[in-house]
């Protein structure tokens, strides 16, 4: 049998970067040799909508699709959405998961409820768990739009390769247009590493 | 130009499949592509449009982008159009006549089905095109396969001299994976050679050419029986053998690697004999398609034995999940059951902040008890949704004037406390709602017209059309009049209204007065989409401190920027309990439009650094 594939899905919301988090991992994987396939289902329109991502990867990979329940890797950009893709997950694999909360209209104007506890109720659904204050980190680093490199860190120690292939993608892709964002984005990548490095204080 | 564009013979890039298609055209030496964007076929015209050496142009609807192809075939050039699944309704009429002719230079339909249904109005299975105009069909499967068979595509329309549709999914069309890119085979064009007997389809000429047609299907039925396209992977576990195609053969060989599979690259015309074959070396064939039981109809008419649509679905894409599930009763599979999906909020794609739209859908929403309002395809869709719920009708592109003229004619008898009110963008306009609003004038209907201009075709992301002043390459481009255009179509200039649609309570007003006027008027709003770059934002707002009064009439704007900070109730002076919810804005996503400030009752909403 060959090797196993690798699956990350990466979930949110429209606008929040989910897409482009994705490319960087598909681009990483495909750098270090292995077959990759990355698919997305983005809503009908351009923003607000619930955005997945699936970023496959191995020596050969079939389905573009992740099957329910054979997920690696869960990156959720928004608690309640983290939640609601518990079920991707496979046995013993991990969810990285900010605490952000984002009520979309339906839910401000009093239609539905936003989870009481969405955090406890991730505990439920996922044993192996990192839950961190994403937007926190990005704020305090100055830019909202931090938060996709945040992400990426957290996920950077949970991967088949090398924290430093995937800080060096992100590091040319995200300060290429920006350098004066290099050091904001440096910054962003380690803190996302430290709020889910094995041991790390559950938010 | 950008890194695929300019990537080098030999380079391994990761692509999408539109992107593939886009540079194997360029390779396969293609000279004319054109296409109106559509989901999920936008993004091969988009990458084209970067390429050096052809003309790739935005079409104003699917039809005029088939005749374009048509034309250029007809040249001598290799010619490619794109579309989606739907777009090949429009494009039916030229489709369905010009196969009888064939064609000149290589002649590619790229055709994107959206399986699954992410963003379209219906599922249809455009392989049919393919038996009914007697067409040959290639199924890629990834993005790598669509380069490939693509430049197939081009060879086998020249050898045959026949159009090739090639048949996309939304698992092709938006699935990033890697694909071994080559240099560009410069085809020049043969010029056009007059030949009147074939190329002016009168119906002498076309009587004469339809036994080709058959005759034309039988070769190509050879050529799939022989075409290294069609293969047959081998497997260990011969109980259950697949016949598959695109990317429900790859699910099928995720979902079952031991099984026999016989996977259709060139799926029409199908080749029986070799399917034949196949199937009597295992117990039971299982035809996994996407999404209507095409090869299964057929291979059953041939006797064959075989499984397929009793087991799987009708409808939505043949993943390995719905494989596994599906053949269970076969397998005794005993599927694990998974973790129940939670019961959360759904999360519906909304307009965006500060989005033109938003204003008109407010008003309609107001006035939506004593109007019937006709819908159309585009953003301005979201209008059914919450907390507008301002769309009663939607059926295809442009259908919102027509619909709305069968409504008026048959309320004003049964029920003439209603007036028809019919909403349309400017790209939808200028695919097909100019025909409608002429067909309005013309039998004196009495109906109101939005013509929402945003200045883009925006669902799609944002691309331009003749009425945006710029063609696909981002150049100047002569750029339609919209109040011109209606005028010439015999709406009477008083009755065509320019309106601002962040001046909320004028535009709500001249909707009103509209709608209760007879005629046909036009009210064409003219902010620009505000994800274009013709959007200028104007100051945030906020809302002022402890100002808000909790009335939540901003909220049915339906702006996400707005957004509930707490609730409440107070009894009002006749006794009665009301809801409140206070308010913020997200000074971040607005845009200062205002939309929201003409309908705050306490006049709180404030741009950002007033007070």
């Amino acid at each position: 049998m060959s090797q196993p594939t690798f699956n990350i899905l990466l979930c949110g919301i429209g606008g929040q970067g989910v897409m482009t988090a994705a490319e960087v991992l598909a681009q990483v994987a495909a750098t270090q040799g292995l077959d990759v396939k990355k698919t997305e289902v983005a809503g009908m329109a351009q923003r607000g909508g619930v955005v997945t991502s699936h970023v496959r990867f191995g020596e050969k990979v079939l389905a573009a699709a992740i099957p329910p329940g054979q997920a690696d890797v869960l990156l959720g950009f928004e608690v309640a959405e983290a939640l609601r893709w518990t079920p991707m997950l496979k046995p013993g694999g991990i969810a990285l998961v900010n605490t952000m909360r984002i009520a979309p209209p339906v839910v401000s104007g009093g239609l539905f409820p936003y989870p009481a506890d969405p955090e406890g109720d991730l505990r439920a659904r996922a044993s192996l768990l990192h839950m961190f204050d994403a937007e926190g980190i990005a704020r305090s680093l100055g830019n909202l739009r931090l938060i996709n490199t945040v992400m990426l860190g957290a996920a950077a120690d949970h991967l088949p390769f090398g924290a430093d292939l995937l800080r060096q993608a992100v590091m040319d892709r995200f300060t290429a247009r920006k350098p004066a964002l290099a050091e904001a984005n440096a910054q962003a990548f380690e803190a996302g590493r430290a709020a889910s490095a094995t041991g790390a204080e559950a938010a | 130009m950008n890194a695929i564009t300019i990537a080098p013979a030999g380079s391994r890039l990761l692509l999408s499949g539109n992107e593939a298609v886009a540079r194997a055209a360029w390779e396969a030496g293609c000279l004319i592509a054109s296409a109106y964007p559509g989901t999920p076929s936008t993004e091969i015209l988009e990458s084209l449009a970067r390429y050096p050496d052809l003309h790739a142009e935005w079409a104003v609807n699917e039809k005029v982008a088939l005749e374009v192809a048509i034309g250029a075939s007809l040249a001598g050039a290799r010619a490619l159009c794109a579309m989606k699944h739907v777009g090949v309704n429009v494009a039916a009429d030229p489709l369905m006549s010009q196969t009888l002719p064939g064609c000149r230079g290589g002649l590619v339909l790229c055709v994107a089905d959206d399986v699954g249904l992410s963003s379209s109005q219906n599922e249809q299975d455009s392989r049919y095109w393919g038996r009914f105009a007697h067409l040959p069909v290639f199924e890629p499967a990834d993005a790598a396969e669509a380069h490939a068979f693509l430049k197939d595509a081009f060879d086998l329309s020249e050898r045959f001299s026949v159009p090739v549709i090639l048949r996309l999914t939304t698992r092709v069309c938006h699935v990033k994976s890697l694909v071994e890119v080559t240099d560009r085979v410069a085809v020049p064009a043969t010029g056009f050679v007059r030949d009147t007997s074939r190329w002016v389809l009168v119906p002498g000429n076309a009587k004469r050419l339809l036994p080709g047609l058959f005759e034309r299907e039988e070769r190509l039925r050879a050529e799939a029986a022989v075409s290294p396209l069609n293969v047959e992977l081998p497997g260990t576990d011969r109980r259950i053998g697949f016949i598959s195609s695109g990317p429900a053969a790859v699910n099928a060989r995720e979902a079952f690697p031991e099984a026999p599979l016989f996977k259709l690259g060139l799926s029409h015309p199908l080749p029986i004999e070799r399917l034949r074959a196949f199937a009597a070396t295992v117990d039971t064939v299982v035809v996994a398609e996407e999404v209507e039981p095409l090869i299964e109809q057929e291979l059953k008419a041939a006797g064959i034995t075989v499984r397929g649509k009793d087991l799987l679905p009708r409808f939505g894409e043949m993943s390995v999940d719905v494989l596994r599930a599906g053949l269970a009763p076969l397998t005794g599979e005993d599927i694990a059951s998974l973790p129940t999906a939670p019961d959360l909020f759904p999360r519906p794609p909304t307009m965006c902040a500060g989005c033109p739209h938003l204003s008109p859908f407010y008003a309609l929403s107001k006035l939506s008890r004593n109007i019937v309002i006709s819908g159309d395809i585009g953003c301005y869709t979201l209008g059914v949704g919450h907390p507008w719920n301002a769309m009663d009708t939607c059926v295809s592109m442009g259908a919102s004037l027509s619909v709305a003229n069968g409504l008026e004619k048959v309320l004003a008898e049964a029920d003439p406390s209603k007036r028809v009110v019919a909403v349309i963008g400017d790209s939808t306009f200028l695919h097909m709602g100019m025909q409608g609003l002429l067909n309005l004038v013309y039998n004196r209907a009495n109906v109101t017209v939005l013509l929402l201009d945003n200045r883009a075709v925006g669902m799609t992301g944002g691309q331009d059309h003749p009425g945006t002043g710029r063609d696909i390459q981002g150049k100047e481009a002569p750029r339609v009049n919209f109040p011109k255009l209606v005028e010439a179509l015999g709406v009477a200039p008083e009755r065509i209204k320019h309106h601002d649609p962040y001046d909320l309570p004028g535009l709500f007003k001249s909707i009103r007065s509209e709608v209760e006027t007879d005629g046909v008027s036009v009210i064409i709003t003219d902010r620009p989409c505000v994800l274009t770059d013709w959007s200028m934002p104007a100051k945030a707002l906020y809302v002022a401190e402890d100002a808000c009064t909790g009335c939540g009439n901003c909220l049915a704007v339906g702006c996400p920027a707005i957004v509930v900070t707490r609730r409440g109730q107070k009894t009002a002076n006749n006794g009665q309990i009301k809801d409140l919810a206070f308010v913020k804005v997200e000074s971040e996503f607005c845009t200062g439009c205002n939309a929201c400030v003409g309908v705050c009752g306490p006049k709180c909403i404030i741009p950002v650094g007033s007070k």
